[in-house]
């Protein structure tokens, strides 16, 4: 058992059929008779929709049918609801204007959705597009977080464009302990906007029986049965009860397939319209357009310290981009997500931030890797490592002296949280022994000989993952429970079938919860079929995202799990003609305390199903479900070290070396979790070095709307990366796990950041690239020289 | 309308597409061979990247018609005889894969690599590799796993 149980590196279960072309996307499936969309986006980023004419798309070859908006209102579809309501500090809810999947009367960003084409191949979709004549009443296009206070209207309800002025933490002790500091240290900081880019471009189909009056719906999604309840509850108007949510294998998500998109409803709503199924796949230039964006901050910050270099207090003031309409949870990222964040590692006593959420013409934007975790950890590293160099201090030495100590736990924060557990010092010793820190004086010298500038960067973070405690969420504005189901089901032969509501796309579940379940109950690993992504075979779910799949889907299945073994103490203790309080369970038996009489797993599941010889009053069969609501958050956190070195004459940054050391509690599968944390640094990375979403201030056209144009992370770009564990296990959840999947983009950006501008001397905003290194390090040429 | 006909994995096919089809269209669409993927469109990704008589190719930026009577081996046909290709079991081995969507471009990519030079160093996997992109694995693995290959298949 020890090479596949808990702990175990084993190779994964999905694995052959990804090498061999014999995975199974949305694209992949077609169904019988099946139709396909192409959508008329706008081209421009705000205007007022004057005429449609659709009449010559309507005619042009293979087309079945178009669509407006109009049509949809027609039928009274509903708006893609925000599935958070904020609560701003005036006691006022978040300003909700509607968001129509095809738009009504105004378009608000590039890529808006004005009307759906429905033909007999793609190509004719498309072309038919080309016809359809519309006119714009053009209005100003806003970009930038900066300007919208004061820019044209997106949504006539909110007037500034602002939907909500949010606060956390105790502005007054704040501002009491920055008017005593012996130091203040500011920063104006921008958190760039990125666009996630899944290799795999969203797509769906939506097909309808009359027969049964039912829908099934193939998504790229990252939560079929959040995306059901969306579309029946809000949208569409359906029973849950007609409506079938299929997501098969889905290429990567990142957080941008969470959420409930306009194609995917209008492919459903289409479907019962043309009576005959109605395909989309996205090309990669409407991914660009039409993903939910991620990030897009700017802020102010300020750190209070003493004489000795403790933190007093924090103040963070922040304008977040939502784009152009709200997304599915796009209130809750950069407020509940990000300034509970704010504590970080450090015992700080007070912290206040105050975050505007505001309206632009620009695509939604909602959770991305990390979703406001990565905001909050790129402030306080970024600010920490500013008032380390103001300071004159060792900057670890700095962060040594303000983590929360290991009898703190648990610790409550100023903003909120309540950490279970945690040990930072550790995983900083190991992160500098391992970088040889020791050394980095003689290897900067050595760089300098070379004219290079070396630097090196530490980044401290921490996170709050297995999302979420429903009633603490509840309480806080979220409009679902983020607990997680699982069914476990042994079959009559001894294989059992796991069905739960967590949604593997790239994270390997089909493996680690095999793991998990072989290890419980103690059968091989071969023998469990983990089932996700259908909310036909499965009783319920809440999805992938915020690293929970482990700590809550995980104990869902543990809870399972644990069913099935009390049930099968029961019918072993039948079998045994011994009493149930007799009857103990260990590695796959159960055996008579003190004998050596015992009935393994399979024959008791076999027995559950052939009851010939069966205990009273229990029922045959050995199929249990669980649903787990977690406690608390888990608090995953760990030190990243970054090495660079910069060329002042082309301004490029060579990574030279690059530590993790991350603490994650418990790990069932290590190369899955060194894969996860390889990801996500490289994600990271392209944050802080390569990848920027721009759109143009006057026309509000997305510049990066393309590869040529929007710099993903290649492989020459990303060094190897060296990863190291500490562990505390996490204290309130049957695994003690943690979760460490967005680990490393939280992590790695102030990392990069804080290496660069040790390197080069002086401040940079991400992305650090070479040109705009070469500009800062050629100003400073030029005024050495002066 | 036009004919096109080309040997896809050992066998022929012959069928009667529009003009505009591409390679990739043809083998996903016409001939339901799923395995290599579209992810950009534009030839940057590299997750649609066949053999096209022997190199490795684009097949999102090819039209079926430039292929007519090519020798096209995808990601359905490198096994052989029910064994994984070298390449395919090493970056199983050593978790070169997460979603799997970047996977067939990147494994028949690193074929082609190793049939031109059989001991990359790691900067020429990594510069080989340029045209495939890969967003959940920061390629450390897939890097890895192509070095494992190389070794394997030099024995």
């Amino acid at each position: 058992m020890a090479e596949t149980g808990i702990g175990a590196s084993v190779r994964r279960k999905e694995d052959p059929r990804f090498l061999t072309g014999r995975g199974r996307y949305v694209d992949d499936i077609n169904r019988p008779g099946q139709l396909h969309a192409y959508f008329l986006r706008s081209p421009v980023a705000h205007a007022r929709l004057t005429s449609i004419d659709t009449s010559a798309a309507e005619q042009a070859p293979g087309v079945v049918a178009v669509f407006t908006g109009q049509d949809m209102a027609a039928d009274n579809v509903g708006s893609l609801p925000c599935g958070w309501v904020v609560t701003d500090r005036h006691g006022e809810p978040h300003k909700a204007p509607p968001h129509y999947p095809l738009a009504r009367d105004k378009v608000r960003y590039v890529g808006d959705h004005i009307a759906m084409v429905v033909a007999e191949t793609r190509a004719q979709a498309r072309d038919a597009v080309d016809l359809i004549d519309v006119d714009y009443e053009e209005l100003p296009a806003i970009v930038d977080v900066r300007d919208a206070m004061t820019g044209s209207l997106v949504h006539d309800e909110a007037p500034s464009n602002l939907c909500f002025d949010w606060e956390l933490g105790d502005q007054a002790a704040v501002n009491e302990a920055m008017g005593q500091a012996a130091h203040v240290v500011e920063l104006d900081l921008v958190n760039n906007r990125l666009i996630p880019n899944a290799m795999e471009p969203r797509a769906a189909i939506g097909d309808y029986d009359p027969g049964t009056e039912a829908y099934t719906v193939y998504s790229t999604s990252q939560n079929p049965h959040l995306l059901r309840l969306i579309l029946c509850a809000f949208v569409l108007n359906l029973p849950e009860t007609k409506v079938r949510v299929i997501a098969p294998d889905v290429g990567g998500g990142f957080g941008s397939k969470i959420f409930a998109y306009a194609e995917e409803t209008c492919c459903t709503w289409a479907a019962k319209k043309v009576g005959r199924p109605v395909k989309w796949t996205a090309g990669r230039d409407e991914a660009f357009v039409s993903d939910a964006h991620g990030r897009d901050h700017f802020t102010n910050v300020k750190l209070a310290l003493d004489q000795e270099g403790k933190f007093l207090a924090l103040k963070v003031d922040t304008t977040a981009n939502l784009g152009a309409y709200l997304s599915s949870f796009s209130t809750c990222v950069p407020t509940y997500l990000y300034a509970t964040l704010l504590a970080g590692q450090y015992a700080t006593p007070a912290i206040y931030a105050n975050v505007k959420g505001v309206f632009t013409t620009t695509a939604p934007v909602d959770a991305y890797r990390g979703a406001g975790r990565p905001e909050a950890t790129y402030l306080i590293e970024r600010i920490v490592e500013v008032a380390a160099r103001k300071l004159g201090m060792d900057p670890a030495e700095l962060r040594r002296k303000n983590f929360i100590q290991p009898d703190q736990f648990p610790y409550q924060t100023p903003v909120a949280l309540t950490y279970d557990t945690g040990n930072y010092e550790p995983s900083l010793d190991l992160a500098l022994q391992m970088i040889d820190y020791q050394g980095f004086a003689a290897r900067r010298a050595e760089s300098e000989r070379r004219g290079k500038l070396r630097g090196i960067g530490f980044s401290a973070y921490i996170e709050a993952c297995g999302i979420a405690p429903s009633a603490v969420v509840g309480a806080l504005g979220a409009g679902v429970g983020l607990w997680e189901s699982a069914q476990v089901r042994f079959n009559a032969t001894g294989t059992v079938s796991v069905m739960t509501g967590a949604h593997s796309h790239g994270q390997g579940h089909e493996t680690t919860f095999a793991q998990l379940v072989s290890e419980k109950l103690g059968i091989p690993y071969e023998n469990v079929e983990v089932v996700h992504g259908d909310t036909g075979a499965i009783p319920m779910g809440m999805g992938t995202y915020g690293s929970r799949s482990l700590a809550v889907g995980g104990s869902a299945i543990v809870r399972a799990c644990d069913k099935i073994v009390e049930k099968g103490r029961k019918i072993a203790a039948h079998l045994l003609e011994a009493s149930v309080d007799d009857v103990e369970f260990k590695e796959g038996k159960f055996t008579v305390v003190g004998t050596d009489r015992s009935k393994t797993m399979a024959e008791v599941a076999f027995t559950a199903y052939v009851p010939h010889n069966y205990p009273e009053g229990v029922e045959p069969g050995l199929d249990e479900t669980a649903f787990y609501d977690p406690l608390n958050f888990t608090y995953p956190a760990g030190v990243h070290i970054a090495e660079v070195e910069v060329d002042p004459d082309t301004g490029i940054t060579t990574i030279m070396d690059w530590v993790a050391v991350d603490d994650f509690g418990r790990v069932l599968n290590p190369m899955i979790v060194e894969g996860q944390v390889h990801g996500g640094i490289a994600q990271g990375v392209g944050q802080a070095l390569l990848e920027n979403c721009v759109y143009d201030k006057e026309s509000g056209q997305l510049i990066t709307g393309s590869y040529m144009d929007y710099t993903m992370p290649r492989a020459d770009d990303l060094p190897p990366f060296r990863v190291g564990m500490t562990t505390t296990e996490c204290t309130h959840n049957p695994l003690g796990v943690k979760g460490c999947g967005e680990a490393g983009a939280i992590a790695a950006p102030p990392a990069l950041i804080n290496a660069i501008t040790d390197a080069i001397g002086t401040e940079i905003d991400m992305p650090a690239t070479p040109e705009k290194v070469w500009r800062v390090c050629q100003a400073q040429f030029v005024q050495a020289a002066e | 309308m036009l004919r096109v006909s080309m040997t896809i994995n050992g066998k022929q096919a012959t069928k009667e597409v529009e003009p505009r089809t591409l390679l990739v269209q043809f083998l996903r669409e016409h001939l339901g061979l799923t395995g290599t993927h579209v992810g950009c469109d534009t030839s940057q990704c590299g997750a649609c990247v066949v053999h096209v008589n022997g190199n490795s190719v684009k097949s999102c930026t090819l039209l079926a018609a430039q292929a007519d009577g090519a020798e096209i081996t995808t990601i359905e046909g490198l096994a052989q005889n029910g064994e994984m290709h070298p390449v395919q079991a090493a970056f199983r081995e050593h978790h070169g894969l997460q979603c799997g969507f970047c996977t067939p471009g990147m494994v028949m990519s690193a074929v082609d690599l190793l049939k031109k030079n059989a001991s990359p160093s790691e900067t020429e996997i990594r510069e080989w590799l340029e045209g495939n992109i890969c967003r959940c694995t920061g390629y450390h693995n897939i890097v890895k796993a192509i070095q494992a290959a190389a070794n394997e298949m030099r024995g």
